[in-house]
């Protein structure tokens, strides 16, 4: 199964471990992996800020970066949320562009989902005696849908003690430049976020988007907590390897 | 506070109630509680997707024929006595109310709680003409008695705690009280029954309209709105022109929908339907009923395919209840009368200063929460996107964001450029910023400050993953393994 890595402008810049982890976890279940390297983001920081023009000039590149691939699969539910959710419509207003976009719709997944509805890889054989807790990304459950799958990945990693996360569904406080234009609220609410974090004081904070752990980390890293912020791929791999 | 905070900006009302430790405990406490018991009540209901579906579709299919419901509506109220009056605007809807008053030569006007009567400032105009204007509901007369407006469109004084309610009824009786419950209600039951009989008038909203029957419906839980209904001579109606529904039997959706998202309540304590005045022989009610029904806008919004599901909504709050913003800064940060997702939507909508009001639909982290609470599934956070694209559009957003998305647009459309500037700005976070835990003296006066002040900056590697790849490419592949074959032999990292 051919598989093209959309590893997100974020992970590629920040957190390329995450995108390693994840390529060879794909590979492991015979995903032949590829990282077209036209790719450059989503389109997202400029769509959810209005500028949907500029949103549109960086997603066509994204359309053609990926016309050839089988499946495209991200480490994030946000930016194939941005996929999923908006591109039909960044694109309504050309047919042939249109086409293209479905067609990258119809074949991106988010890593779980992809590991879980495609693969069929419910468990990837990781054992971690130790004890973690969920956040939910906002738009890889809501606008994406992905809901269960990363839950159903950790619950069967073997002698890990999975607790919830109090009000787990509340947005972390990120929203991308909401977090620089209103980020005193934003601050309140990673502060929240991370009250809760710490209530349940885990070893590991789970989640499947680097946005909300960039965001939640970076307070949490402020507070000197022992809780280690994690992507859904790294702990995965980390655990099974 | 009512409408003399115009001027100011979200982010500073914004400031100032974050600043108020009572206010944030108070509205986290009570919005926690209402979406707790929502989540209760509705599981325990069951189908809740199917009600939320078939509440969307009734909504949908009368703002699609709102002309003819309203018709329906109208026609049928008149055939019962009532007076029917549509107003269109805010000016216009004050003018008929005061016309009815000066008619009536009326001195009191008890109103149960109505949003569209809020949206209109009708107590300052009926006070300006020398009228007692009486708000009956307990949490509008608190924030009546302290000189402000609601900050919740069903909690009207969900930003106040107890104590404070303590003092504002002390203040007002001239007794010494205590702060719970059940004295503050009964201090609030003797002084409003008094109040009752000298009003000339009784005003109230209207949750429903029922197209069929031309009969107003409301929800309430303290009674204030049969007695605002029953005791004066004259009822006037306050209604924006989305409320109608067709008929009885949509009303039973609505009926199992709005009190479970409002308040979690399988039904509210009371649900009144009147239908025109009180005929001959009746032993109570009004004399004369009036309906004003107000459009301020909202006609604006038909035919708009972005929009027009908007007017769908039915008021009753849940979008505030889950919403991460409203949250932290309550109601009266929004500057408008709706506050919380639904306000954020509709303000820009209704107002006609849409670069003010644009800034609302910033008031958000496009988490999706108020869609996913709303019993009628408007697709709140993807209006709130639109509404973004037409402040852009309307070239409201200031001229070094422009800048940044321009460059942005410049540098992620094409793969070169992208990795010269990710390249600068990586070097630029490691040399410039700094990659320390404590906030460095540089980012202070950045703008990266926003994020620095809370947060650490990303830890950065100095690579990129585009770097790395081809010697991830060249690795070896690992055979698959689950818990059931091997996972007993694994190294696990101690």
């Amino acid at each position: 199964m051919k598989v093209s890595l959309f590893i997100t402008c974020l992970v590629d810049q920040f957190y390329p471990s995450v995108g390693v982890s994840a390529v060879r976890l794909l590979r492991r279940y015979g995903c032949d992996v590829d990282f077209p390297a036209r790719q450059t983001c989503c389109g997202q920081p400029a769509f959810n800020s209005g500028y949907v023009a500029q949103a549109r000039d960086v997603a066509r590149n994204q359309l053609e970066a990926f016309e050839d691939s089988d499946y495209v699969v991200s480490p994030s539910g946000s930016c194939t949320g941005m996929v999923h959710h908006y591109y039909h419509d960044l694109f309504a207003g050309d047919p042939v562009l249109l086409a293209r976009a479905e067609r990258l719709v119809a074949k991106t997944f988010e890593l779980s989902q992809f590991l879980v509805d495609v693969l069929k890889i419910t468990d990837v054989g990781a054992r971690c005696p130790q004890t973690a807790t969920f956040h939910p990304s906002c738009h890889g459950s809501r606008l994406l849908g992905v809901r269960e799958q990363p839950l159903e990945l950790l619950r069967n990693v073997k002698d890990l003690t999975l607790i919830p996360l109090p009000k787990s569904q509340d947005c972390c406080g990120f929203g991308g430049t909401f977090a620089v234009k209103m980020s005193d609220i934003s601050g309140s609410m990673v502060q929240e976020k991370v009250d809760n974090v710490a209530s349940v004081g885990v070893d590991y904070l789970v989640s499947t988007d680097m946005g909300c752990i960039m965001n939640i980390a970076g307070q949490m890293r402020r507070r000197g907590m022992k809780t280690e912020p994690i992507h859904l791929a790294e702990f995965l791999w980390r655990f099974s390897s | 506070m009512a409408h003399s905070t115009t001027k100011s900006k979200f982010i500073d009302r914004a400031a100032i109630a974050q600043g108020d430790d009572f206010l944030v405990n108070a509205v986290k406490f009570t919005t926690d509680r209402l979406r707790n018991r929502k989540s209760d009540s509705s599981t325990a209901f069951g189908n809740w997707e199917e009600w939320r579906e078939r509440g969307r579709a009734i909504r949908a299919h009368t703002i699609a024929h709102l002309d003819y419901y309203l018709d329906q509506f109208a026609q049928n109220a008149a055939s019962r006595g009532a007076y029917v009056h549509f107003a269109n605007d805010t000016a216009e809807a004050q003018k008929i109310v005061l016309e009815i008053a000066r008619k009536n030569k009326a001195k009191v006007v008890a109103k149960s709680k109505s949003m569209v009567s809020e949206e209109v400032h009708i107590n300052h105009v009926l006070e300006d003409e020398g009228l007692e204007c009486l708000e009956t509901d307990l949490g509008e007369w608190i924030v009546q008695l302290a000189h402000e407006t609601p900050s919740h469109i069903i909690i009207p004084a969900i930003h106040k705690t107890r104590g404070q309610i303590q003092v504002l009824f002390e203040k007002e009786g001239g007794e010494k009280l205590t702060d719970d419950t059940k004295t503050l209600a009964g201090f609030a039951r003797r002084a409003l029954r008094r109040k009752f009989e000298l009003a000339d008038i009784g005003m109230t909203g209207c949750n429903f309209g029922i197209a069929q029957t031309g009969s107003v419906v409301t929800f309430s839980n303290e009674g204030n709105a049969r007695m605002v209904t029953t005791l004066p001579k004259t009822h006037i109606v306050m209604m924006g022109m989305e409320r109608v529904i067709p008929n009885w039997d949509d009303l039973e959706v609505m009926t199992n929908l709005l009190p479970r998202s409002a308040t979690g309540q399988k039904i509210t304590v009371y649900v009144s339907a009147l239908s025109g005045p009180r005929r001959e022989d009746e032993i109570d009610g009004p004399e004369e009923t009036h309906i004003i029904i107000l459009d301020n806008g909202r006609s604006e919004q038909l035919g708009d395919p972005e929009f027009q599901d908007v007017l769908n909504c039915i008021r009753c709050g849940a979008c505030l209840n889950v919403c991460p913003v409203y949250r932290q800064v309550g109601g009266h940060s929004y500057g408008s009368v709706y506050p919380g997702p639904i306000g954020a939507v509709i303000t820009p909508l209704l107002q006609q200063d849409k670069k003010q009001w644009g800034e609302l639909a910033y008031a958000s982290t496009l988490c999706g929460a108020c869609f996913e609470a709303c019993p009628v599934k408007i697709p709140l956070h993807d209006m709130l996107v639109h509404l973004r694209r037409r402040y852009v559009e309307q070239n409201y957003t200031p001229l070094p964001e422009k800048l940044a998305f321009k460059g942005y647009a410049a540098a992620f459309s094409n793969a070169g450029a992208y990795k010269v500037a990710m390249k600068t700005g990586r070097w630029m976070q490691l040399k410039v910023l700094g990659n320390a835990v404590p906030e460095s003296e540089m980012a202070k006066v950045t703008p990266v400050h926003g994020w620095t002040k809370y947060r650490t900056l990303p830890e950065n590697g100095g690579k990129s993953f585009r770097d790395i790849w081809s010697s991830i490419a060249a690795e070896e592949v690992e055979s698959p393994r689950t818990n059931e074959t091997d996972g007993s032999e694994n190294d696990f990292g101690a």
